[in-house]
């Protein structure tokens, strides 16, 4: 088991197309997870920022444009770009530094201006660079790849595409009273199943769109949260960061490659990728798929998620339809997933998306989940994948 | 739900008159007949690359530095496949009006690798199933004024008979 960091508060900022600067919406989520931890910006001595792709420099020093437009007070500051996983990485460099004894109390924030329509490779011609070689040469969008592995799951366990407008259904119902969800409205399966296909088999109300949005987490040491922050009671705790990469050959096709690796002359390893993101959680904080009450699972595809139910270890392959089936993962079943909407509700902003995953645990771990409160949580697990060999996992736990 | 083909089958490349060069340089041979795909293979390990890789092998238990190229089987077997039903933003350029294509990931047994292309127009999107076998050809990706971009693609590999009739 790895040392732990103390959740000292969390914030948002509502997931939206809101035409205003990733910074201002950094800003509020920022200020709201330092009012929330009852910290001031000032004792912050370490800030983490996730970075944007999208918009300019300040994106690519995010940790900086924060601090500056907080107000630069001498802290220490570092800016991570991982994909998907940024959020998650900036959170795993100030857990580093905490657990170091360099500081005791950091402020991580993510957040994302993102334009409308399918994600596409930033401009001009760079045929060097197979994210932009795949649009080229293939057409192979981000939905291609999701479509890829809903059809393989489909022909290998028999999933039908019922099973995976349910998950929309079940996403859409979880988030119709989530504050900071973009989308707040329920639908049937009729209503996502005669929407228009995308990538075949996937319809667009089974694809998360992209959005603006931030969110940010104050962390400390154990003693600091001891000593600073009483009056909020026994902390969080965040028990569990994985950041790993593949391991070689990887026969999943995973984007933006146009290849896998070759398994021809190595032997496989023992867990896919995506099992060993949350398998190398599961080791750190000494638990199991047995302890979890809660997740938040990367739903890019109403479809993924259910392969998630099985990455995390929630139940074998193949099972998976039949754990959504029983209403296991509902809100009120066994093991709840995506109490918060999922990205079905929220839609994707990169850098802010795995900080969202970790907010919305704390709140459930908190008991302050409002109306989509999982009655009880004790211990939550957020699982996330994106491109180039990038994904993560965080372990809360209270 | 899907569409049954993806649109009239083409007659390959090479009946517009224009210049046919490859859209990408040295992926793949030009040959129209047997296309292969030109990946990498690290003279240590054995393991192969595609698109090839000139700078170390990546397998983590070898320390080869020398790869050669190496032309890839030109059949192997779906492991998934898609149709896209919107046109993808810039740089794919994207025929007006758009038609949907077929997108396969398609497992080389020798290699033990899964290579993506698009499935040539006017398959029988019914018959792509996991395990189907496919086989490499080549087939236009766009045209300009002059050349005609040629860029490869799965066709299923069976029945030949039928399928080369139209070619």
């Amino acid at each position: 088991m790895t040392a732990e960091v103390a959740v000292l508060g969390v914030g948002m900022h509502p997931w939206g197309k809101w035409g205003k600067s990733f910074v201002e919406y950094g800003m509020v989520a920022a200020r709201g997870a330092l009012a929330d931890a009852g910290v001031e910006w000032r004792d912050v001595q370490f800030v983490s920022g996730a970075d944007t792709m999208r918009n300019g420099y300040p994106g690519y020093v995010s940790g900086a444009t924060f601090a500056q437009a907080l107000g630069f007070q001498g802290a220490q500051v570092a800016s991570s770009y991982a994909a998907c996983a940024s959020g998650a990485t900036a959170l795993g460099a100030a857990r580093a530094q905490i657990l170091a004894g360099l500081c005791d109390v950091a402020l991580v924030v993510g957040a994302d201006t993102t334009p409308k329509g399918f994600l596409a490779p930033n401009v001009g011609d760079r045929p060097d660079d197979p994210d932009w070689l795949r649009f080229r040469l293939l057409g192979a969008t981000n939905p291609t790849y999701f479509a890829l592995y809903a059809r393989r799951r489909m022909e290998l366990y028999g999933a039908t595409e019922h099973d995976f407008a349910k998950v929309k259904v079940k996403n859409a119902r979880h988030g119709l009273t989530n504050p900071f969800a973009r989308y707040r409205k329920e639908f049937t399966e009729d209503e996502v199943l005669g929407s228009p296909m995308v990538a075949d088999p996937l319809r667009l109300l089974e694809i998360c769109a992209t959005s603006d949005g931030a969110a940010a987490v104050v962390v400390s040491s154990l003693e600091y949260a001891k000593h600073h922050a009483a009056a909020i009671g026994a902390p969080v705790r965040i028990a569990a960061i994985s950041t790993v990469t593949p391991r070689y050959p990887n026969p999943v096709i995973e984007m933006p490659e146009f290849a896998t690796d070759s398994a021809a002359t190595a032997p496989l390893p023992e867990s896919g990728f995506r099992d060993s993101i949350a398998e190398r959680a599961y080791e750190e904080a000494g638990l199991g798929p047995d302890d979890l009450d809660v997740a938040e699972v990367y739903d890019l595809s109403s479809a993924l998620e259910l392969d998630w139910y099985e990455n995390i270890g929630l139940c074998k392959p193949g099972e998976a339809e039949r754990l959504l089936n029983d209403g296991d993962t509902t809100i009120g079943g066994r093991i709840p997933v995506n109490p918060s909407g999922g990205l079905a509700c929220f839609g994707e902003a990169v850098p802010a998306q795995a900080l969202a995953q970790v907010c919305e645990l704390t709140w459930h771990l908190r008991g302050q989940a409002g109306e989509r409160q999982v009655e009880g949580a004790r211990v939550g697990l957020t699982v996330n994948q994106g491109l180039f060999g990038h994904g993560s996992s965080v372990i809360l736990t209270h | 739900m899907s569409p049954g083909t993806t649109g009239p089958r083409t007659t390959g490349p090479g009946t517009t008159g224009k210049e046919r060069v490859p859209a990408v340089a040295g992926w793949f041979t030009m040959d129209t007949a047997e296309p292969h795909l030109l990946g990498s293979r690290c003279r240590a390990c054995g393991s192969f690359f595609f698109p090839k890789e000139s700078l170390s092998c990546r397998n983590p238990g070898c320390s080869g530095i020398e790869l050669e190229e190496m032309p890839l089987s030109r059949r192997g077997k779906v492991w998934s496949f898609t149709v896209n039903c919107y046109a993808p933003p810039a740089p794919y350029v994207a025929a007006d009006p758009f038609t949907p294509y077929a997108i396969a990931a398609v497992e080389l047994a020798a290699e033990k690798m899964v290579v993506l292309g698009q499935v040539v127009p006017g398959v029988d999107l019914a018959r792509l199933r996991v395990g189907a076998e496919m086989e490499l050809v080549l087939d236009t990706l766009f045209e300009d004024d002059e050349h005609e971009y040629v860029v490869w693609k799965w066709d299923l590999a069976e029945p030949v008979s039928d399928k080369r009739g139209a070619r």
